[in-house]
């Protein structure tokens, strides 16, 4: 017993390894939210009228509206006017704006995400956010021999402007709900890519999250529309400090996906998820939504959620294309006294449109951990398909794992099915593992990475590693 | 507030009337309801457990209330063509709200047993009431339970002392009879002590064409080992709207079986919540619905594990045609500490045409570790390749997809424990899917075989 509790000790004490801090000069704009702050941070953005009324039509309707509650989530009160939203670290007076900070790059390389490209991994291209500013996009030059653009969203809004304004706000309108006006009001930086079409992206494009700056929030958009018959792998990292705060993290992720085309979006979140009190740590609030435009485009989101304090999204598709494919996989671990509400939603419009939800829910500690889910079916969806199973999984007596469903068909030829199962490891697997000499920490994290099989094997390679570690090591100390 | 201010209205104005004609144990609650209805109003869409029935507009039509009691009479040999063959069961009759004492002669039943008319039992024994009446359907906690507890001067209340076994089927026959459109708010009293046993049949039928609004609101507790079957059968016409809430609790190894069965409806919503306080006790719960037209069918279940090795299990089915719309919505909540719970809840759904609706929303809140939970849910069509053998083997189309939506409810009417009650809604069902059974077809005792 004694071994076991200071094994536990050990890896409680050592678990967030992102959780430092980097001593950078950051261009830091004074707390609070008011028209003169969008339009402050529109301007040192250098942003034309159109996206300036965007934020403000934004900003207007936001202040029309209150924060929802109904999330089974205990979330501690936001004070909007207490947070700075926009925070630059790339920022060096008197020096080249071009060059990056030294600690910044060191920053990166700390996170495992190199900047130089000589030293990157294969086959990945990198744009990595820090607070409110994009610090460098990786191999931007060989992608855009194929006519790819991947850039910070601040750029392509200079650079390619007609693409953003039409594509902004067209999977994610600003109505759409108190995160997302809020979002379309103060968004700073996250990607763009466009996949022209017939284009396969020959490497898998990536974004890196990180929220350094104390105070702050981080408020990315990011935007990805892949044309007819084009294809693209896209990656996204995150990671925060650990400060004894609450941290604000509302971003939007829009997809469009066009004719027989193909997006994978894959997600390890890794927020601080705030000590073992459950103090600090950030609020994951996002609106992701992939719009299947075109006949036979396809659409994946496979997200693996192991940090942040509270965790609400979903991740989902509008699936208006005929023949449009969609597919959801998650691994969702809350540990100590996380809270997670997250889930899909699948709206069925056209015909013969088919979805798939995977998710499995772990729960740990005192945390809860709860899937909610919508499936629809228009009238118009002929022929639509569905299929969900979510499986929860309980680690300790004082967690709880939830399941919230909802199914709306109203067509005659859909078929949908939803099945669902909560229980915790069984005392005979434990038990075969431990006759074995297997330890039970060790079988413990041997048959969660084996329940989350079925997710992990969707993420590309390089996740999957770190995402089988981080499942390790968010669980630890949870057992016993 | 426009819906509710009649009812407040009426409340306010006629409240010594209401007063009058019901006893002093149910007029203690009403003043508590009243002020509970007037800060919750009805509710709206946007609260989550009435998501998929609009209230508001249920509640708007001006509706006739028989404060005064007035008798209905009813000739309950008239009502029923037919009966259910060898299903003999003491047949009670209630009218409306109101317990039908001379309708027909009163079965016998063992000693101490009462079954009888829940303001005259609440005026002669005031004791037994008070003790349970209004502990489970808090005012404060639904509107309905609100303006039903402000309103209610009558109802039922079935009762069975302890170790006492009643052998035959109790039978109540709902018939909502009127010469207007009538609001009718009934309450329903069952109470079973340690070790009693009892198996009840509610069957709501409608005499006339009026339109209807009923409320009911049913409590049931059920003592230690003691076990109920319960089976409720509506089949009532287009324009009736029913909102029924039923709270059972369990004790200690005791058992339970609710089965609710919609046939033939306007507007219906059950709202059935289930404790389970005792440990090692058991609930079993099923439904079927059959609709068409513009029915609508809202079931809205919650199954509350508070303690260690309980079980529960749920199975709904829906068949919809035309532009009927089926909502089920069933909580199951594993209180922290409930170890080894078991639970299953299944709901499957047959949607046949394009305008049909279909609402399916299983959930599952589970705060312990210990236990085995699943639920499943699908809405779907019959099989092609079943029907494709049917008429492989020269049975028509039509009749192949009958058989087929037959075996889809068959899961659910199989659960019934009762034979001839078994047999008989098979046959029902059966009429109900040849669209033969317009209108409401009954289940009365001495009727003869013929139609």
């Amino acid at each position: 017993m004694e071994e076991k509790n200071s094994f536990v000790r050990e890896v409680a004490e050592k678990k967030y390894e992102y959780g430092f801090v980097t001593d950078v000069q950051t261009d830091i704009i004074e707390k609070g939210l008011s028209e003169e702050v969008v339009r402050l941070i529109s301007s040192k953005k250098g942003e034309p009228d159109w996206l300036l009324d965007f934020r403000l039509k934004a900003f207007r309707y936001w202040q029309t509206l209150e924060q929802p509650t109904w999330g089974h989530l205990k979330m501690p009160p936001i004070d909007y006017q207490d947070i700075s939203y926009y925070a630059d670290p790339t920022v060096k007076k008197g020096n080249d704006k071009k060059e990056i900070d030294p600690e910044l790059i060191k920053t990166f390389d700390k996170l495992g995400i190199p900047l130089e490209e000589r030293m990157a991994l294969a086959g990945t291209a990198v744009d990595a956010v820090m607070d409110s500013v994009s610090v460098k996009t990786t191999f931007r030059e060989k992608l855009q021999e194929a006519g790819i653009i991947f850039c910070s969203i601040s750029e392509a809004v200079r650079e390619h402007p007609d693409l953003v304004r039409e594509y902004l706000g067209s999977v994610v309108p600003y109505k759409d709900n108190f995160f997302a006006a809020l979002n379309s009001a103060v968004f700073s930086d996250g990607s763009f890519v466009y996949i022209p079409k017939g284009v396969r992206c020959p490497m898998e494009l990536s974004t890196y999250f990180r929220i350094n700056a104390r105070g702050t929030g981080q408020f990315e958009r990011t935007l990805i529309v892949c044309d007819d018959n084009a294809y693209v792998s896209y990656l996204e990292g995150c990671t925060a400090p650990m400060r004894d705060e609450n941290q604000l993290h509302a971003a939007i992720v829009e997809i469009v996906v066009k004719e027989n085309a193909e997006v994978k979006y894959s997600t390890v979140q890794n927020w601080y998820p705030g000590d073992a009190e459950g103090k600090g740590g950030v609020l994951n609030l996002v609106t992701k939504r992939g719009h299947l435009r075109g006949a036979n485009s396809r659409l994946s989101w496979t997200q693996v959620e192991t940090g942040s304090a509270i965790t609400w999204k979903y991740p989902s598709c509008i699936l208006s294309g005929d023949g449009s494919q969609a597919e959801f996989y998650s691994v969702a671990v809350t540990n100590n006294y996380q809270q997670a509400d997250t889930g899909t939603k699948m709206i069925h419009l056209g015909k013969n449109t088919k979805s798939t939800i995977i998710s499995k829910g772990i729960s740990a500690g005192k945390s809860q951990n709860s899937y909610r889910g919508l499936v629809r079916v228009a009238s118009s969806a002929d022929g639509a398909r569905n299929y969900s199973s979510c499986d929860s999984l309980l680690l300790g007596s004082s967690c709880g794992a939830h399941t919230f469903p909802y199914m709306d068909v109203r067509n005659d030829t859909a078929v949908v099915e939803h099945e669902a199962t909560t229980s915790k490891i069984s005392e005979d697997q434990l038990f075969y593992c431990n006759q074995r000499g297997i330890s039970t920490e060790d079988a413990v994290g041997l048959i969660v990475n084996g329940y989350a099989k079925d997710v992990l094997n969707k993420l590309p390679m390089e996740f999957a590693v770190e995402a089988q570690k981080l499942l390790g090591v968010s669980l630890e100390g949870s057992i016993g | 507030m426009s819906s509710e201010k009649q009812y407040i209205d009426l409340f306010a104005e006629c409240r010594s009337l209401i007063d009058e004609h019901s006893a002093p144990v149910m007029n203690a609650l009403r003043e508590d309801a009243f002020v509970a209805f007037q800060t919750l109003g009805f509710p709206s869409r946007k609260i989550e457990r009435y998501k998929y029935t609009d209230v508001v507009a249920a509640f708007a039509p001006d509706y006739g209330v028989n404060l005064k009691r007035i008798d209905f009479r009813v000739n309950p040999y008239e009502v029923f063509r037919c009966g259910v063959p060898n299903l003999s069961t003491s047949l009670y009759f209630m009218v409306n709200d109101q317990f039908a004492d001379k309708a027909v002669t009163r079965p016998s039943m063992p000693d101490g047993v009462v079954i009888d008319s829940l303001c005259k039992v609440a005026r002669e024994r005031p004791e037994l009431i008070n003790k349970y009446y209004g502990t489970l359907a808090r005012a404060r906690k639904d509107a309905i339970n609100a303006i039903n507890t402000m309103l209610v001067q009558d109802g039922l209340f079935i009762y069975v002392p302890k170790g006492v076994v009643v052998d035959r089927t109790i039978q109540v026959v709902n018939v909502l009879r009127a010469d207007m459109d009538l609001m009718v708010n009934r309450r329903v009293l069952v109470v079973l002590e340690e070790g009693a046993q009892a198996k009840i049949l509610f069957c709501d039928h409608s005499m006339d064409d009026h339109e209807f609004l009923t409320t009911q609101v049913s409590e049931v507790y059920v003592g230690e080992n003691a076990h109920l079957e319960l089976y409720e059968l509506e089949e009532t016409h287009v324009r009736s709207k029913r909102f029924a809430n039923m709270y059972v609790d369990e004790s200690r190894n005791a058992s339970a079986t609710i089965d609710s069965i919609t046939l033939n409806n306007g507007l219906t919503r059950n709202r059935t919540d289930v404790s389970l306080s005792g440990e090692y006790s058991e609930i079993n719960m099923y439904g079927c619905v059959v609709a068409d037209k513009e029915q609508h069918v809202d079931n809205n279940t919650l199954i509350d594990h508070k303690v260690s090795n309980c079980q529960s299990n749920e199975l709904y089915k829906y068949v919809l045609d035309d532009k009927a719309v089926g909502a089920f919505a069933g909580r199951v909540l594993v209180r922290e500490g409930a170890q080894k719970t078991v639970s299953q809840e299944t709901n499957a759904n047959l949607c046949a045409t394009k305008t049909a609706c279909m609402y399916s929303q299983p959930m599952l809140e589970i705060y312990a570790d210990d236990v085995k939970c699943s639920h499943g849910s699908t809405v779907g069509q019959l099989n092609d390749a079943a029907l494709f053998y049917m008429r492989q083997r020269g049975i028509p189309e039509e009749e192949a997809r009958l058989l087929l939506k037959f075996a889809f409810v068959g899961e659910v009417l199989d659960s019934i424990k009762l034979d001839a009650l078994r047999n008989r809604l098979h046959f029902l069902v059966e009429q109900r899917f040849r669209g033969e059974l317009g209108k409401c077809s009954g289940c009365g005792p001495n009727a003869c075989s013929t139609r």
